[in-house]
């Protein structure tokens, strides 16, 4: 499994600019997700990449051979490249091990090649082999479409929203399961998502496509605790956003005085805090900040309560508290802040 | 599974236990019988004339020679038409070829242009071109849109992530169309094969000018030569047992195992190959196609026209009169055809439509039967019935009519179909709930939701029985000249010159109405009917 590596690639459709001068390096036998809203420019790259489309500007190198310049462009075949399309895309007229072998030579496709390593490496039984795809479940299609992106080896798997079709019981599954066979075959990998949940989770990097730019590149915890700007933040995940001072590592703020991460602006700025971090405390008495709680979202799991301060400047936010714990609404409440928070300008 | 899924399978089975009407069951079994009893009376025919003489008959050398030619002409001209329509599909569909809408409608048209019409300008240029490499040259040029349609229809509703995991897969453009697309094509294009087996089975005008002799052409000649038809009924009924073959087996590749995408998501534009210097060959293709099968036909048409009726090799007056009249009967009769077969078609739809069962499914199959059922075959069960029964009605316009009708109602009856379908009935609910009484319903909701479809199907069979020559020859009441009729009366007396008017406002008809048809009903409406 090979390196990628992205210099400067840009792409329009007409006047329209999908892409622009977007820079990514995705080390070997990692796993990066590029996660953006719809309409970033995401499939558009992951086309670039698979070599369907020409592109405009700047290189796309595997394994520190140019496979897209603007001299060169080596057709999708020869590129070495797993596409796992959105919804699996098998051919309707192959059974599972035809669909396997299909990207192998003749003799080993005579062979059923690997078919039984393969199924057992995305979680499939031995079985599958001869069933046509139309009795194979979401699920299961998208693991048969990874099993024959992975059977030639490729240098890369490029994965395009592979999970958006499913339902949420059998996404985490799949996920999971693919997550695995990637690892196991010790794949370089590129997930393409609109979904933050799935980026984080599967990730070992997140790459943030806005607008046809890559606006961060991080570690998914980095990425959620430490987001680039304000609209990032609340992209990625809810968001608290207050305005605040901050000086000497800590902001001053409506939640009282919170404790600031390192290498954060100075002066006024606006203050990001996750709903998860803000606890309800049972009234104390001490000069504590407070809220009444206006109303309760419960989901089991956990519960998000919208409250409101009180003081001079009411302000409203949501916090995330355990299912078990919830409270009632017209409730008084303390506020805690757990963990450090983070800054912008 | 979702509500709606629910409810609409729960409304089918309501639907399907509510009680037929009488009346309308009456009604769509009558119109299946009536569609069935040509079938039925060249059959009783046959079986009057008796074992050895059928055996004496059909076990002379003239007949094997016409099986040889009939067979010949259908296997090459189905390999033709299936590789230069597969061919003509690919290009426009999935390459980047310079002016790829204009050659998608220009592939089209010839289907708008009848096969005699063909025929005549063929012949007309040069006397050589009889015989099977003439017949050859005309049913292949005709009849190949039959598969440029339904194929690039199937090219355009592929899914393209399957073409871009085969490329990815390491597969050329060229393994990627034999190991990807062709086998999901198989559907259409076999479906499309059987329909040209059939269509070209039961031509009989173009073979008829060409002098090249198959069933259809002697079972025309048999019946001239007696007139009591038996002998023709003995060859139809082998003609029309290989049509039911091709039949069967149409029903059969149209139950295959549909390659349904097996996703839902969006589509994008499919993957269009650079063709580079590659371009110009297949230009060069599509000039000829379009050069052969419009270019030679129009352009002959063209060439009589301006050419005195003495040039022709027998030359014969053509007047303004005899062209209004002809033009006159043949739109009298489209539009009469056209109402009746439409009104015809409607209780069978309808039953099909909001009463499916078993006895919709067994009508249903019984008009497709019909289908298999050759035109001329279908003229001559008319006349003998006319003769013998209805004999008052024999040469009238009203039994040309019906006759119309019985070769048409299968291509009504899809049209009319999907029009119902439109008209779904928790609209017709939502209507009365709000009030509106029977006849508003069908006034403000039904008809206006059915009735482009039902305009359509109307417009198909007027089309249809325009360009209609073999039961118009045959059945046309002295003194109704058609134009077709009129063209293959010139024709045949070698009279270019003086078909050419007829034949020009018989293509400019046709063309025109096929035009309207597209634009007023959307393409698909044309498109249907070739993919059945």
């Amino acid at each position: 499994m090979a390196e990628l590596r992205i210099q400067g690639l840009s792409k329009h459709f007409g006047a329209h600019t999908v892409l622009r001068g977007i820079d990514l390096t995705v080390a070997s036998g990692s796993l990066v997700a590029i996660l953006g809203p719809s309409g970033s420019g995401k499939t558009t790259l992951l086309r670039l990449l698979c070599g369907f489309e020409r592109a405009d500007g700047g290189s796309i190198a595997l394994n520190g051979r140019i496979v897209s310049s603007a001299a060169d462009h080596v057709p999708p075949e020869q590129r070495r490249i797993g596409y796992v399309p959105q919804e699996g895309a098998l051919f309707p007229h192959l059974s599972v091990a035809e669909n396997i072998v299909f990207g192998l030579p003749r003799q080993e496709r005579r062979a059923r090649h690997r078919v039984q390593e393969l199924l057992e490496l995305v979680g499939l039984s031995a079985d599958y082999a001869n069933r046509p795809p139309q009795q194979l479940s979401g699920g299961q299609q998208q693991r048969v479409a990874l099993a024959r992106a992975l059977a030639p080896s490729p240098a890369l798997v490029l994965l395009d929203e592979p999970f958006s079709a499913l339902d949420a019981a059998l996404r985490a599954e799949t996920r999971e399961a693919v997550a695995d066979a990637l690892s196991a075959a010790g794949a370089t990998a590129v997930l393409v998502t609109h979904d933050q949940s799935e980026a984080l989770s599967m990730g070992h990097q997140v790459a943030v496509l806005w607008d046809g730019r890559l606006v961060q590149v991080a570690s998914p915890e980095q990425l959620y605790r430490q987001p680039a700007n304000p609209e990032l933040a609340r992209f990625i995940g809810d968001a608290v956003l207050l305005p605040g001072v901050a000086g000497n590592g800590q902001v001053q703020c409506a939640l009282g005085t919170l404790a600031l991460m390192g290498g954060m602006p100075q002066g006024p700025v606006q203050v990001l805090l996750r709903p998860e971090q803000i606890r309800l405390l049972p009234l104390s008495g001490a000069s504590e900040a407070r809220a009444r709680v206006l109303e309760v979202i419960f989901y089991g799991h956990d519960a998000c309560v919208r409250l409101r301060t009180g003081g001079v400047s009411p302000i409203e936010l949501t916090a995330r508290v355990p299912g078990h714990s919830s409270p009632v609404p017209g409730q008084e409440v303390a506020l805690a802040i757990e963990g450090s928070v983070a800054a912008f300008a | 599974m979702s509500a709606a899924a629910v409810s609409t399978t729960a409304e089918h089975r309501s639907a399907s236990r509510r009680r037929t009407p009488f009346g309308l069951l009456g009604a769509a079994v009558g119109v299946a019988l009536l569609v069935l009893l040509p079938l039925v009376v060249t059959l009783k025919q046959a079986a009057g004339f008796g074992l050895d003489n059928a055996a004496e008959l059909l076990l002379r050398p003239l007949v094997g020679e016409l099986a040889l030619n009939t067979l010949l002409i259908v296997s090459t001209s189905t390999i033709a038409c299936a590789v230069i329509g597969t061919a003509a599909a690919w290009f426009v569909e999935r390459t980047e070829l310079p002016g790829r809408r204009a050659w998608a409608v220009l592939a089209a048209v010839p289907l708008a242009v009848p096969p005699f019409i063909t025929s005549y300008a063929w012949v007309s240029l040069s006397q050589s071109l009889q015989d099977f490499l003439g017949a050859l040259l005309v049913v292949s040029t005709a009849y190949y849109p039959m598969i440029y349609l339904p194929v690039a229809a199937a090219l355009r509703g592929m899914d393209p992530a399957l073409e871009e995991s085969a490329r990815s897969l390491g597969l050329g453009p060229w393994a990627c169309f034999r190991r990807v697309i062709l086998p999901q094509l198989k559907p259409a294009l076999l479906g499309g094969m059987l329909l040209v087996a059939l269509g070209v089975l039961s031509e009989f005008g173009a073979f008829a000018l060409l002098r090249f002799r198959t069933f259809t052409t002697e079972i025309y000649a048999e019946y001239r030569a007696s007139f009591d038809g038996s002998g023709a009924a003995m060859l139809a009924s082998v003609l029309m047992l290989l049509c039911l073959v091709c039949l069967v087996a149409e029903f059969k590749v149209r139950g295959m195992a549909r390659y349904d995408r097996l996703d839902r998501g969006t589509r994008r534009a499919p993957v269009r190959y650079a063709l580079g210097w590659f371009k110009w060959p297949v230009l060069i293709g599509f000039g000829a196609l379009t050069l052969i099968t419009l270019g030679v036909p129009l352009g002959m048409i063209l060439y009589w026209l301006m050419q005195h009726g003495d040039a022709a090799i027998t030359p014969v007056e053509v007047s303004a009169e005899q062209l209004l009249s002809s033009t006159g009967a043949s739109l009298g009769l489209g539009l009469a055809g056209a109402l009746l077969t439409t009104v015809l078609a409607l209780p069978l739809g309808y039953l099909l439509v909001r009463y499916p069962g078993r006895i919709a499914t067994v009508l249903e199959r019984v008009v497709y039967l019909a289908q298999g059922v050759p035109g001329i075959v279908i003229a001559l069960a008319v006349v003998s019935l006319a003769i013998h029964v209805f004999m008052p009605l024999y040469q009238s316009a009203t039994m040309l009519v019906c006759t119309y009708s019985i070769l048409f109602l299968p291509l009504a009856l899809v049209s009319v179909r999907a029009a119902l379908v439109q008209a779904e009935p928790r609209l017709e609910d939502t209507a009365r709930s709000l009030g509106l009484n029977w006849w508003q319903t069908l006034w403000r909701v039904t008809l206006p939701l059915a009735g482009p479809g039902l305009g359509a199907a109307a417009a198909m069979v007027f089309i249809a029985v325009v360009t209609e020559l073999t039961a118009t020859l045959l059945l046309a009441p002295i003194g109704t000249d058609t134009l077709a009729k009129e063209v293959w009366v010139d024709t045949s007396a070698l009279a270019f010159a003086a078909a050419a008017p007829y034949a020009a406002l018989l293509v400019a008809i046709s063309l025109c109405s096929t035009w309207l048809l597209m634009s007023l009903f959307g393409k698909s409406a044309v498109l249907d009917h070739t993919q059945r």
